[in-house]
């Protein structure tokens, strides 16, 4: 059983309107006053104030415990409110860590409130997690959580994992003193491109309030020392179905990173370890391409050009530019459908999924396909303002 | 006959199906039945080499098939299979 090892809970006294606070964790013999005081004693680190982080930060707080660092450098956007519910329609435009803050201290003047505005790196992980009990891992992406996977290795503290797709969540607790981490169930992510880019990407708002809530879960039972924990356990949950399953993990005893033969011993290099790029970056200035600018010109001294969409139908249904539709991942089975002797115009959203239609397409023996710089998005900002942007 | 689970980012290389019955004595011919059923899952459950991609794991009911006899692990009437790939996150992938 995972416990915390450097709380003090002697030392964290409870006033009188603190135990007023909590007085229906305290009348529960698993929390009590002990418990109380071990929550209030504890240091907790979030990764991330978004999706995960939101109902993370907000339960974490609400139960007492007394010091939770927030790491994020974000700033609150509009797509960010239809799930990360720590944030408000007022916060648009803010750091998220200032709206973070807000609300928590809000919640509960008692906290301690640590805010740490940089972008978590190899740099400086080990050096913050050293100064918490428990990490949460609230991240969205490959490299980061590769790297809070190590640094809490390292610096053997558990990380309370949880990662959300669509519709699916998965959570565990990594890298307790005896159980497995997340490079025993993952050793390598996967590499860029196989994973599914924005276009079959999103998440229903309320998966990250379940996964999130779990995790807060997981750290309060840690803290408290009660229950079993989430170690060598991994729950998938499914909120299509409403179905959550367990599946065994095991310590890898190949693990580079805490199995017997540890090959990775400092933290490393993890953009280049997943091998990543930008997010859905046109790929590289050899394709073809053409400004959305240029494009209107075009259409508007009704120039014979073709347009074709290769995003997906729902995406369509959102905004177009009365393209031909064919999803990306169709193109090579509907290839028969376009004239190459026409001049082609690909977009997609951003110029990622076109860039690579227009590379699928050249090499299928099509000489003037050209891609659409920026994807529709550059559309709605640069020529067409009332064309909804998502 | 087995029951293998899809997760819900490889379905749309399925056929949108979220669970598949394929009929086999080992999980590796399971899998292989499978991708012969659908090829587009193929370069997304394996590698050049042909060999299972890393940041794929494959659970016999709720046990690693690392842990167990690995593609070579016999299958029972009723058993589920759960491809059970890593996921990253909700805001950017």
């Amino acid at each position: 059983m995972a416990t915390i090892s450097d709380v003090k809970p002697a030392e964290a006294l409870l006033s009188n309107d603190e135990i007023l606070r909590y007085s229906r964790h305290l009348i529960m013999p698993e929390v009590g006053m002990e418990g109380q005081q071990k929550l209030k004693a504890a240091k907790v680190l979030c990764i991330g104030a978004g999706g995960l982080g939101s109902p993370l930060a907000l339960y974490l707080t609400a139960a007492g415990v007394g010091t939770l660092g927030i790491v994020d450098f974000d700033v609150v956007d509009y797509t960010n409110l239809q799930r990360q519910i720590i944030h408000t329609t007022a916060d648009v435009g803010r750091k998220k860590l200032d709206s973070a803050a807000d609300k928590l201290t809000a919640i509960n003047p008692y906290l301690n409130l640590r805010t740490f505005d940089t972008k978590l790196t190899s740099a400086n992980a080990l050096e913050l997690f050293r100064e918490f009990d428990i990490v949460a891992d609230g991240t969205d992406n490959f490299p980061t959580r590769y790297l809070v996977n190590d640094a809490c290795v390292l610096t053997g503290k558990p990380n309370v994992y949880g990662s959300i797709f669509r519709f699916e969540g998965q959570a565990s607790v990594f890298a307790t003193e005896d159980g497995p981490c997340y490079r025993c169930l993952y050793p390598e992510p996967p590499p860029p491109g196989l994973v599914p880019s924005c276009a079959e990407g999103g998440v229903l708002g309320i998966l990250p309030g379940l996964v999130g809530v779990i995790q807060a879960t997981e750290t309060i039972k840690l803290i408290l020392g009660q229950g079993d924990p989430l170690v060598g356990r991994l729950l998938l949950v499914d909120a299509l179905g409403m179905k959550f399953r367990e599946l065994k993990l095991r310590k890898n005893p190949d693990c580079p990173v805490c199995g017997t033969h540890r090959t990775i011993t400092e933290l490393i290099d993890y953009d280049q370890f997943c091998g990543i790029r930008g997010q859905e970056e046109p790929a590289g200035n050899d394709i073809p391409s053409i400004s959305v600018e240029d494009l209107k010109k075009k259409l508007d001294a009704k120039a014979d050009v073709f347009i074709l969409d290769v995003r997906e139908p729902h995406e369509y249904q959102i905004c177009h530019l009365n393209g031909y539709l064919i999803p990306v991942g169709d193109l090579p089975k509907r290839v028969s459908e376009l004239d190459s002797s026409r001049e082609i115009v690909a977009h997609c959203k951003m110029g990622g999924r076109s860039a690579k239609a227009v590379n699928f397409l050249r090499r299928a023996g099509f000489t003037k396909v050209y891609n659409l710089t920026g994807g529709i998005t550059a559309w709605a900002e640069r020529i067409d303002p009332k064309m909804p942007k998502y | 006959m087995p029951q293998i689970q899809i997760p819900s980012p490889l379905r749309q290389y399925s056929g949108k199906q979220a669970s598949i019955n394929v009929p086999a004595k080992t999980v590796g011919e399971a899998l292989a039945g499978l991708v012969s059923q659908h090829p587009d899952l193929k370069r997304h459950l394996y590698n050049d080499e042909g060999k299972l991609r890393t940041f794929v794991n494959v659970y016999v009911n709720d046990e690693d098939m690392r842990y167990l006899q690995k593609e070579a692990t016999e299958l029972k009437d009723g058993d589920t299979i759960s491809i059970v790939p890593s996921i990253a996150g909700g805001g950017t992938i």
